[in-house]
């Protein structure tokens, strides 16, 4: 058997490209392909999808060409040049075991963590070995060679479908066009987002004449987005499609499905399966080469070095899985590894010249590597990256040298970047009213965590107390830190507990002061829904909101009352501790939320030794009696309004009010339905509405219309390649002009406010339309009117737009200036998820 | 990942204070407390005042100091209301609020009944300036109209359409017609005729009078539910129930429901445009009127 030089397992832009570089060095090597074409992620984009080639300073290295353009011409070109360039693919390869056929590497055993069915885990070792390495097909078929690359991509591979049969050529797991079937008896598989979607596409024309069932393991959908699940359901009503819930396929056989329902076995007539039963990431298999991801967090990547190699000799991982998303990226890093395995360790990263211009003008003349390792070694909680990380982390970071006394962020400032300090020190200003009272925090320490994990504005003003050179990690590259460094992780969950409580009771306290009450915290994740104080029970334990939110809730007359919503960044529980009661009041999670629970005995210990604190916490207790007492004294008097409020409120938390920043609600009670506020948001947003009036839920006339909440956490911002997503300077979420189209902040939004869609040429002017009717007037123009104006407009590339909260506008939000009737208002759930909601029934 | 694009907006680390916006939940009839309800009612009442404590000689007319005051302020109102129509169109980045716009022009509107009436020192007769008065009553009236509409109507709009869209009643209705038309293939000529009666003769909204009157017996749907169900009934009576036919009754049914939450649907919606149509194309009338006026009396003069 031949050994090759290098093996390159997929063929994405990652794999292609080191597999077209190997073939331009000469190097013997080989490509291997799971599916029958090249690059199956951009392969399965939409057709005539705008691919766009972000981001744009950075130059293109590879030996394959690459510019934005249709997918159809991406992937021809490269067809072209792989095959010109000689490279040796092999299609229908699928690598399932990846082992290394030299002697034992001693001391290199790896503990691989296996999740069981039951929710246990079991470790097993696993003995590496040196190169070379053989690679098994799924076929049987061996494959040798000295180095592998990996570039899996992060798609992963479906989940297939256990029972009998499952293996049936009928049973599919992707569906690529749903127009291509007619007449046929189809069942899909699955009740998440993607099952839903292709059981809709497939029924949607009734010419089709396909019999389409959706099967669902569970009665009803919880994860699917409820545009989806109404969708389905009117579907069903319309007797277009047939839903089989609480239900598993038992047996496949060709022509026939059997399923076992709740009522009993059927075996009903099936032409073909689309099983949509999720996909399991392939990190199962990297770790199985002997591949070590940095944590067990969901987010994490394998651990690698400068020069893309992992945990085990001989083999790299590029692309997506090293958790580079953009094309190029993964294009020059398949350059990059094959020069590296080829021995040319000098060479510098395409990146280098951004990250030049990040450490210019900074004082030090530093080469990049040095200034990396500076910030690496200075900063405590970067000090477990290697320098691959390091890199990466500073693409997404910023550094800055604040002169003495300079303002680094104002309280209330929107912001969720956090801070390092790499040399100097800043001075937290810590009480609003006298800007002198500062607690100062030094080198090597970090600042600014609390808008991180909270997702709201900034507790406090900072400024460097003299030339600070300060290290800005943005959300995503913190969250990243954060999911590959274990001990950061701690360290920042630590700080956070002791400064969310200074800054919480303040009243003088010192952290010494907290010693105690800090050792017995706990962070815990609370389901939404979920109870952390139960009302009529014992306890003393105090409970501060970290993240997300929590409603407080009354018995009265045997019916749960809404109190009041608790939003991050305040506590409940204190009244145990001071009058030793039972809870008076059952306080739940609105949305998922970290809290940090405070032991009652310790606390009771700070409340004796510190008078003023007691007396603040008193104070809070006596206005929160008084809003009990209130609500109770309306409850006797005005039953119906009390239980609207109720209603209203939890109405309102179920639209994710909880975890939103600003929400726009409309009062059907005087929406007249001219839709002014739509045109105007058209009219303010390049001609492109951002809302959508009618959709969405309602409750006692009170409409959530479907536009964004600007989350506290955004869901949006997750998976988004070009990080094009951003909290902007008034708290607004928003995205910007690099956004490549891909869909994701469109699948991850739950609230469905994301739409992908083409800017239309401009209008004529207001006047000309009004005088003589030329354009479409005000509002959205049709896609037929745009078509028509504009020649570009069939080829433009579309875009992920959504409300931008009319941030830069003076006047502030569009729609709610253009409501004639004061029917729509955006406010934040505090401002609304109040008292004063109860004289809405008074009126 | 690394985003080095140039960011539009980012954030500064400043406490940059949004704009400023109306986050009060009231109406625009409440807007502000009623502020521009107590402005009318003031000028109204000074504007009265002045009328009954001066006594012009020979008397009130549109010719004294008081009668050119008043019709200054009036035709000056005039085409401040009227700019509405481009306020509301005309949005902008600066700030403004067409609810604050909506409820001055309503309380404004209305005391213009006492500075435009004190201001013909009720002085009518056929001619001209009568003419304008009259139009500016008209606008006024269906103003009120209007008003009356805007507080009653919502909520029944609301409380017919759920949480179902206008696009979704449409398509609701077309689902239904597809699948009349599927079990309608096995029929035989005379039930498949009353099937595409429902599918061919069936009109969602209809003409002016059936949107507002809802009169709707004669649709196409209707005629063929009737006589659908009397054969199913028929049938019933002589003990052959017919499957397919009850079938077919059941989505005819199911299809009259849906013409039924969608028509009220739009006529509602019809309600609360139809007066408009006479608000504006009489402002426009009344505009005319008020220059004619206005020259007429520099002529006189
Ligand atoms: C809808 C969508 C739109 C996007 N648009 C853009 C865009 O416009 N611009 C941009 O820069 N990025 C875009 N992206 C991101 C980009 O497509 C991916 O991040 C990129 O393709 C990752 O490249 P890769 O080489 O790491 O892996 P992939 O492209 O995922 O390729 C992995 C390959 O490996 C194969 N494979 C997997 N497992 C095995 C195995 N065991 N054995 C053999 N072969 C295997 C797969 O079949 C596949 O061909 C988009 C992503 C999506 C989902
Ligand atoms: C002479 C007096 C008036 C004039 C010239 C006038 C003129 C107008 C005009 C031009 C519009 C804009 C319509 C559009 O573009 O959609 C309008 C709207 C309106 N007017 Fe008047 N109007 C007058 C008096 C009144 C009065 C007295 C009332 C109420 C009692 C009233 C209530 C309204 C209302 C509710 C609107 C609709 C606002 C909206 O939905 O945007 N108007 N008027
Ligand atoms: S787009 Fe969706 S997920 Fe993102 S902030 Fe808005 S509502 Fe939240
Ligand atoms: S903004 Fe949305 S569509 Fe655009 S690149 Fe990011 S995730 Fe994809």
């Amino acid at each position: 058997m031949t050994t090759y030089r290098i093996a390159i397992v997929g063929s994405g832009p990652g794999g292609l490209s080191a597999a077209a570089h190997a073939a331009k060095l000469g190097l013997s090597h080989i490509l291997l392909e799971k599916t029958d074409h090249l690059s199956d992620t951009i392969y399965k984009y939409q057709k005539g999808k705008h691919v766009m080639a972000t981001p744009s300073q950075l130059v293109l290295r590879s030996p394959l060409d690459f510019e934005a353009g249709k997918r159809e011409v991406v992937l021809g070109t490269w067809n072209e040049q792989t095959a010109a360039a000689g490279v040796n693919v092999k299609h229908g390869a699928e690598v399932k075991s990846i082992v290394g056929t030299g002697a034992p590497i001693p001391g290199s055993v790896m503990q691989l963590a296996t999740r069981n069915r039951d929710g246990t885990t079991s470790t097993t070792e696993l003995q590496r070995n040196a190169p070379p390495y053989r690679l098994t097909l799924t076929n049987g078929e061996e494959i040798m060679a000295e180095a592998v690359i990996m570039a899996l991509g992060t798609q992963g591979n479906p989940n297939l479908m256990g029972c009998p049969g499952g293996n049936l050529p009928h049973v599919q797991y992707q569906l690529d066009d749903p127009t291509e079937y007619t007449d046929e008896h189809i069942f899909v598989i699955g009740g998440g987002d993607a099952g839903i979607e292709n059981a809709l596409g497939l029924c949607a024309d009734p010419a089709q004449n396909n019999t389409v069932t959706l099967i669902n393991r569970t009665a009803d959908f919880p994860t699917a987005k409820d545009a989806n699940v109404k969708a389905l359901l009117a579907a069903r009503d319309a007797g277009r499609i047939s839903i089989m819930a609480e239900s598993n396929t038992t047996m496949v056989e060709p022509g026939f499905i059997t399923v076992e329902t709740r009522d009993g076995e059927v075996r009903a007539r099936c032409d073909r399966i689309i099983a949509r039963i999720g996909s399991a990431p392939p990190r199962g298999f990297v770790e199985s080469c002997g591949i070590e991801f940095a944590s067990a967090d969901r987010l994490a990547f394998p651990k690698l070095s400068a020069t893309f190699e992992s945990t085990a000799p001989g083999i790299y991982v590029v692309g997506a899985l090293a958790g580079y998303p953009l094309i190029k990226h993964c294009m020059n890093q398949g350059h990059d590894v094959v020069e590296f395995i080829n021995g040319n360790l000098d060479l510098k990263p395409a990146d280098e010249p951004i990250l030049e211009a990040k450490f210019a003008g900074l004082p030090g003349r530093r080469s990049v590597a040095e200034w990396l390792e500076y910030l690496r070694d200075r900063v405590s909680i970067l000090n477990g990256m290697s320098s691959l990380q390091m890199r990466e982390f500073m693409l997404d970071s910023a550094v800055k040298l604040y002169r003495a006394g300079e303002t680094i962020f104002e309280r209330s400032a929107p912001g969720s970047s956090l801070f390092g300090i790499a040399d100097g020190e800043v001075a937290v200003e810590v009480n609003p009213n006298d800007p002198s009272i500062t607690v100062p925090i030094g080198t090597g320490q970090i600042f600014g965590e609390v808008g991180l994990i909270s997702g709201r504005r900034r507790g406090a003003t900072i400024k460097a107390a003299r030339d600070t050179i300060v290290v800005e990690i943005s959300r995503n590259a913190a969250l990243k830190l954060m999911s590959q460094v274990p001990s950061a992780s701690r360290e920042i969950t630590r700080i956070n507990t002791e400064r969310t409580l200074l800054q919480i009771f303040k009243s003088g306290l010192a952290p010494a002061d907290l010693v105690d009450v800090i050792a017995g915290a706990k962070v815990e994740t609370i389901r939404a829904g979920q109870a952390i104080i139960k009302e009529g029970e014992t306890g003393d334990d105090i409970f501060i909101i970290r993240s997300g939110s929590m409603v407080v809730e009354k018995s009265i007359g045997g019916k749960p009352v809404f109190l009041s919503y608790v939003p991050a960044g305040s506590y409940v529980g204190e009244m145990a501790v001071i009058d030793g009661s039972a809870r008076s009041a059952t306080v739940r999670a609105a949305v998922k939320s970290d809290v940090i629970r405070l032991a009652g005995e310790p606390f009771r210990a700070l409340l004796a030794a510190k008078p003023q604190l007691l007396d603040k916490l008193r104070g809070e207790m006596a206005s929160r009696t008084k809003l009990n007492n209130f609500v109770e004294s309306k409850k006797d008097s005005f039953s119906g309004v009390v239980d609207m409020y109720t209603g209203v409120a939890n109405f309102l938390v179920e639209q994710g009010v909880g975890e939103a920043t600003d929400v726009l609600l409309i009062d059907e009670k005087l929406c007249v339905g001219c839709d002014n506020c739509e045109k105007a948001c058209a009219d303010t947003h390049d001609g492109l509405s951002r809302l959508d009036r009618e959709a969405g839920r309602t409750y006692a006339h009170l409409h959530v219309p479907t536009s964004c909440r600007h989350c506290e956490h955004p869901h949006c911002m997750a998976d988004c390649p070009p990080n094009a997503i951003h909290r902007g300077p008034t708290g607004e979420v928003y995205i910007d002009e690099t956004c490549i189209g891909c869909g994701n902040c469109q699948r991850n939004c739950p609230y469905g406010v994301i739409r992908l869609d083409k800017t239309p040429p401009k209008k004529p002017w207001l006047l000309s339309w009004f005088l003589f009717g030329s354009g479409p007037g005000p509002g959205e123009a049709s896609h037929k009117w745009a078509k028509k104006h504009d020649p570009a407009y069939a080829e433009k590339a579309k875009k992920a737009i959504k409300c931008d909260m009319c941030s830069g506008q003076e006047g502030g939000p569009a729609c709610v200036r253009a409501c004639p009737t004061g029917a729509a208002i955006r406010v934040s759930p505090e401002q609304f998820l109040s008292v004063s909601l109860m004289n809405r029934e008074d009126r | 990942m690394a985003s080095t694009a140039p960011v539009r907006k980012a954030m500064t680390g400043k406490a940059v204070t949004r704009a400023p916006r109306d986050t009060a939940h009231e109406g625009f009839l409440t807007h502000k407390r009623g502020r521009w309800a107590k402005v009318a009612l003031t000028l109204s009442i000074v504007a009265m005042g002045a009328y009954l404590l001066t006594d012009p000689v020979p008397r009130h007319n549109g010719g004294t100091w008081l009668g050119y005051l008043l019709g200054s302020i009036g035709a000056g109102m005039i085409v401040w209301l009227s700019l509405l129509g481009v306020r509301k169109r005309v949005i902008g980045s600066k700030p403004f609020s067409l609810k604050g716009w909506t409820s001055a022009h309503v309380y404004l509107g209305l005391s213009l009944i006492v500075i435009g009436t004190l201001h013909t020192g009720f002085q009518l007769g056929w001619n001209v300036h009568t003419l304008a008065w009259a139009l500016m009553m008209i606008v006024i009236l269906s103003g009120l109209w209007g008003i009356s509409l805007y507080a009653n109507l919502p909520e029944r709009l609301s409380a017919n359409r759920g949480e179902v869209t206008q696009l979704q009643m449409l398509e609701a209705i077309r689902t239904l017609d597809r699948q009349l038309d599927t079990a309608a293939q096995p029929l035989g000529g005379e039930d498949a005729e009353f099937v595409r009666m429902s599918l061919e003769q069936c009109t969602i909204a209809g003409s002016l009078r059936q949107r507002l009157f809802g009169n709707y017996a004669s649709d196409g749907n209707a005629r063929a539910l009737a006589a659908i169900s009397e054969k199913v009934m028929a049938g019933l009576r002589s003990g052959r129930a017919d499957d397919r036919l009850q079938q077919i009754q059941f989505l005819l049914e199911r299809k009259e429901a849906a013409l039924a939450q969608a028509r009220r649907h739009i006529s509602l919606k019809t309600q609360l445009e139809l007066w408009l149509y006479v608000h504006v194309p009489v402002t426009i009338a009344l505009l005319a009127a008020l220059l004619a006026h206005i020259i007429s009396v520099f002529l006189y003069w």
